[in-house]
């Protein structure tokens, strides 16, 4: 962190002085038409100077923690390296600078990535019919359940209305539910940490619209009887929706499509390198079997007719699938993200592919073979995929420390902290995910902190009860933001 | 060969292995069962880094751009100047690969940086509340129809025949699942007015209406609003930024939440996204607002600093009971229109929007005068017009893109009763010379087919 | 969570859900236990129906919110409202402070006598808790 972070940076209103501009622009050369009537009397917007602008929102950025400063390790997040070369890509004119509506003779190089990464993204999940659409993976999942609901009532089989959802399940999985009109009705873990299937067995009938599976779970386990519980739900005529969010675990190891998964959304933002940017954009793209590509949001690419190419130097169009379930935003989905996968999967290619889920879970069980004996992994008895849990119940009991405390604290030794307080099903959770772009030395490192703070949380827990000591702020009052909401700056 | 982005050698994994207690890495798989693990995966070779950067270019350069070529397609994405403290500053490591700022602590410049767009959005807009954004625009509109159907516990939302082509199919694939009637754009060519004294009652929920509309007709909505209102449904105004710079805010007219494609503040076009989706409405409806807010607070040390704030209407506590399933925003994008609008600040933004206006009126009111093409000079409106042309637009298009100019939206699917008709977008990205350019050129066009409209 | 000790007032019946009722004249007073609020946290915002509206024992009627957790509230006795708390949507923070008594939620008429026997006494209640039988 810069010298300048612990200083409150003004907000960009207060550095505002009358006059002052940031950008300068051309004089009208063309002749003026009357304004209208009704032009507005005021704009409150800042003034300030380019240098203004510069150095305020630098010396925010100096305020963020980020992965290209070391390990992010929250968990079912995904948060790998992300290549430069990516970013080098989206600012080239012919990617940054084209117009959605233009000629389709005008775009060929970027239908041509779409089409080519449609292909291998079917390819990689064993779903060939694919739409890059969704803007991110609670969107996917959207997309996905309508498919799923125009795929059951395409039938004439109306009287599903229930989704089957995992207790370990991310939010989205019910909330995407019930947008879709759906019902929920929630599944046990077994402890072994496996979808229940008795429970699942008893619940799976002719009301049920499909189970959605994240797999491996939010646990960081693989689902060890995920072919059992797809034939299940398969049996009652449901369909089985896969929430890709935790791929990256797999990808290149095996594919959802060949373990029983219908449907599955992938965030090219976790798996496929695509930067977080602070929360968004992300993209959501989603792969089906043969049976529901009819179903997909449009417009996808296909390849042109070769008369229509021969005529017109066409080689690639949109089209809109046949029984399309309409369009889930406007245009064809998050371009730019969806150049950086494209890059991203042409660097591994089928000789590397593999090596990201290895080295993912060697990272995951070696920091979990770290930190077993400091901490308690409910799940430690398994080996985990690309992330594991911890609980901090131990320390709360013992030394009334929380897991909330062990994030603050984690904080202070130079890195961000893990997911905490979720998955529900685990209390006092610490979910790691350290992704396969650490490296051994930065694990040791990472895991040297978190035995410290174990010790800390013994020797002197006041400490962590007052961390963060570093940050750029002390411990926020959510209480105060939620009771008296100040969402925008008062002139 | 081991490859860039993962610095683990095979001595460390090794090591590793070897600290879990295992043989092999394949050890650490096998839950997987055998028969579906290691498929054979059909992907082309890797590429090196040079590889990667030839084929990106082969890729760019089979597409035309809008440096090389004049561009008078809108339609809702729009091509404006995006000064260069925008990628400059967007493309900092410290913004673009941190994650969501769920611990605010450390996230203090992300957090920052949406509060201050939100109260950007707020200033533009003249509404009470903004949040962090939504996907884009069409999404925005359909957060904002499933807002005022919880609020009004009503099942129809009316919506102008001249809203967004695209927002209207998404706003019908999100609502897909409700009981819900989405009635107005039966008929592309009826009026506000005719759509209102059709649909309008005490069953709507909300009227959605874009301004400018998608034809880029510029209107006073008072009237239309008092009468929404006095049927107690909500009025949902979706806007393009950029001509907030000039016009009166929504929020004086009446808008209980406005929606709105935010690209034009500081996103490059880039095929169609990633864009940002405004959504800013009243603090009485900030419980139903969908997807993140960030509030002010202090710290233990009396700081001001900022966090995520009212979570507990989200999917991550709300679960099955959340309003909505979103759980991104468009962060970076947001970011990009936060550093735009700092940059051009209240004089700059206001002259962006008047160079639009001049550029845009200049051009129609030439094109008018050319045999053959009309524009309705006496409709007003922006920076977006109609013509009406003498031959099919996508001849004449074809004709133009010789010229290195990229002509207009054809109207002829979605609004067929215009006839042959191209909505043309001016901005201040077009010079006059491109502008008398698109002239000549409108003038030389003759139909290959020889027919006429 | 406060490390004070939580209480259960012994004047009134509760519900599984963890709500209490308590019999003033004609109404039934409603509110959440001590031992509700303390789980939740800093209450941060209620969200309470209208004068008029009926609520169905077993039924939510409301919601209450602390920073990290939202919870419906549900009716323990069948009626119809006939007074809500308004101070609540000013200073939320009541539940907290005094759950049994300022930060009482609605009133009702009660329109079914008989589903305050239905309810657990505080021992009761008490016990199941400690039990772990309710969460």
């Amino acid at each position: 962190m810069s010298i300048v972070s612990n200083k409150t940076e003004p907000l960009i209103y207060e550095l505002s002085s009358p006059g002052r501009i940031g950008a300068a622009l051309p004089d009208c050369d063309v002749p003026k038409t009357e304004l209208p009537k009704s032009a507005r009397a005021e704009l409150k917007l800042p003034e300030v100077s380019e240098v203004d602008v510069v150095r305020h929102f630098t010396r925010l950025s100096q305020k963020n923690y980020c992965v290209d400063l070391g390990i992010y390790p929250l968990g079912s997040c995904t948060m790998k390296y992300n290549p430069k070369i990516n970013e080098e890509a989206v600012k080239l004119r012919g990617f940054a600078q084209i117009h959605p509506y233009q000629d389709a003779d005008g775009t060929q190089g970027a239908l041509e990535m779409m089409y080519a990464l449609q292909t291998m993204l079917g390819e990689i999940s064993g779903l060939p019919g694919v739409t890059l659409q969704p803007a991110a993976g609670a969107q996917g999942e959207l997309t996905g359940i309508l498919v799923i609901r125009a795929y059951h009532l395409a039938r004439k089989d109306a009287k599903r209305k229930k989704v089957l959802v995992p207790d370990s399940a991310h939010g989205t999985n019910p909330a995407t539910s019930s947008m879709s009109g759906y019902a929920v009705v929630n599944i046990k873990t077994d402890a072994r940490g496996n979808i229940d299937l008795d429970e699942l067995r008893k619940l799976a009938d002719d009301a049920t619209v499909c189970l959605m599976l994240t797999n491996p779970n939010t646990l960081g386990l693989f689902e060890e009887n995920v072919q059992a519980a797809c034939q299940i739900v398969h049996d009652a005529g449901g369909l089985v929706y896969g929430d890709g969010a935790n791929l990256n675990a797999i990808v290149g190891v095996a594919r959802p499509g060949d373990y029983g998964i219908d449907v599955l959304h992938s965030n090219l933002h976790k798996t496929f390198s695509v930067p977080h940017g602070g929360g968004g954009p992300g993209a959501g793209p989603v792969m089906v079997r043969d049976f529901l590509a009819p179903f997909l949001p449009g417009p996808i690419v296909v390849k042109a007719r070769p008369e229509r190419s021969r005529r017109k130097g066409k080689r690639y169009a949109f089209a809109m699938p046949k029984k399309s379930v309409g369009r889930v935003k406007s245009f064809y989905g998050n371009f730019l993200a969806l150049v950086r996968a494209y890059v991203y999967i042409r660097a591994f290619g089928k000789e590397h592919l593999r090596e990201i889920a290895e080295n993912a879970v060697i990272n995951a069980n070696y920091l979990l073979a770290r930190l077993r004996d400091t901490y308690s992994a409910p799940y430690g008895f398994r080996r985990c995929k690309h992330e594991f849990v911890l609980t901090g119940t131990p320390f709360k009991e013992k030394y009334g420390v929380n897991t909330l405390d062990i994030a603050k604290r984690i904080q202070d030794y130079g890195y961000y902290p893990p997911t905490v307080y979720f998955p529900l099903t685990v209390p006092e959770c610490l979910m790691i995910e350290p992704t396969e772009t650490q490296s051994k030395e930065s694990l040791d490192e990472f895991a040297d902190a978190l035995i410290k703070i174990a010790e800390e949380a013994r020797t002197n827990p006041q400490l962590l009860h007052d961390a963060p000591h570093d940050a750029p702020v002390t411990r926020l009052d959510e209480v105060k933001a939620a009771r008296e909401p100040v969402l925008r700056y008062k002139h | 060969m081991p490859h860039p982005y993962i610095p683990n050698t095979d001595a460390d994994r090794a090591a590793m292995l070897n600290a879990i207690g295992v043989q092999s890495a394949d050890e650490l798989f096998a839950d997987i069962s055998a028969d579906v693990r290691d498929p054979k995966i059909n992907l082309p070779r890797a590429l090196s880094e040079l590889e990667l950067s030839r084929e990106i270019a082969r890729l760019t350069l089979q597409n035309a751009n809008l440096v090389e070529n004049a561009c008078f397609l809108g339609a809702g994405a729009y091509n404006h100047f995006i000064p260069a403290t925008v990628p400059h500053l967007i493309f900092r490591t410290e913004f673009y690969t941190a994650y969501t700022p769920y611990q605010p602590e450390i996230s203090q410049g992300t957090l920052q940086t949406i509060f201050e767009y939100q109260s950007m959005i707020c200033d533009l807009t003249g509404m009470e509340l903004a949040n962090a954004s939504h996907y884009d625009g069409a999404t925005a509109a359909a957060e904002g129809a499933i807002l005022a159907i919880n609020h009004t516990h009503r099942d129809k939302v009316i919506v102008c025949p001249t809203l967004h082509p695209e927002y209207r199919a998404t706003l019908r694939t999100y609502l897909v699942g409700q009981d819900v009637e989405i009635v107005g754009d039966e008929d592309p060519s009826a009026t506000f007015d005719q759509v209102l004294d059709k649909h309008l009652d005490d069953k709507t929920a909300c009227v959605i209406v874009a301004n400018p509309d998608f034809l880029g007709q510029v209107r006073d909505l008072k009237a239309a609003a008092d009468r929404i209102h006095a049927q107690g449904a909500l009025f949902i105004v979706s806007a393009y930024p950029i001509s907030l710079g000039l016009y009166q805010p929504p929020a004086e007219y009446g808008a209980d939440v406005v929606v709105g494609e935010g690209q034009s503040l500081g996103n490059p076009i880039a095929f169609g996204g990633p864009y940002l989706g405004i959504f800013a409405t009243k603090m009485e409806f900030v419980r139903r607002t969908a997807g993140r807010l960030i509030g002010q607070t202090t710290d233990t040390k009396g700081r001001r600093g900022f966090v995520l704030t009212l979570t507990t209407r989200e999917q991550h506590i709300r679960r099955e009971k959340a309003t909505s399933n979103i759980c991104t925003n468009q962060a970076l994008n947001a970011l990009a229109a936060c550093v735009y609008l700092s940059t051009l600040g209240k004089t700059g933004l206001r002259q962006v929007a008047e160079l639009c206006y001049h550029k845009a009126h200049y051009a129609a009111k030439k094109i008018n005068r050319l045999p053959g093409y009309r524009v309705d000079l006496k409709k007003e409106f922006f920076n977006e017009f109609v013509v009406e042309c003498p031959h099919p637009v996508a001849e004449i298009n074809a004709t133009l893109r010789e010229k290195k100019i990229i002509g207009g939206y054809d109207l002829a699917k979605e609004y067929p009763h215009l006839g042959n008709a191209m909505l043309i977008a001016v901005t201040e990205m077009n010079t006059k010379e491109q502008i008398d350019a698109l002239v000549d050129a409108l003038a030389q066009v003759k139909s290959k087919k020889g027919k006429r409209a | 969570m406060s490390d004070k000790k939580i209480v259960y007032a012994t004047d009134r019946k509760y519900a599984e859900s963890h709500e209490w009722a308590k019999p003033e004249g004609d109404l039934v007073v409603i509110g959440i236990s001590d031992y509700a609020q303390d789980q939740l946290g800093d209450v941060v915002f209620v969200e309470l129906p209208s004068v008029g509206a009926t609520v169905s024992a077993g039924k939510t009627f409301g919601v209450v919110e602390s920073v990290k957790a939202a919870s419906d509230v549900y009716a323990p006795i069948s009626g119809a409202v006939a007074e809500i708390n308004e101070s609540l949507k000013e200073h939320p923070e009541t539940v907290n402070k005094d759950a049994f008594n300022a930060g009482w939620f609605i009133k009702v008429r009660p329109s079914n006598a008989g589903e305050m026997e239905k309810l657990f006494d505080a021992a009761t209640y008490q016990g199941k808790i400690e039990a772990g039988e309710i969460h």
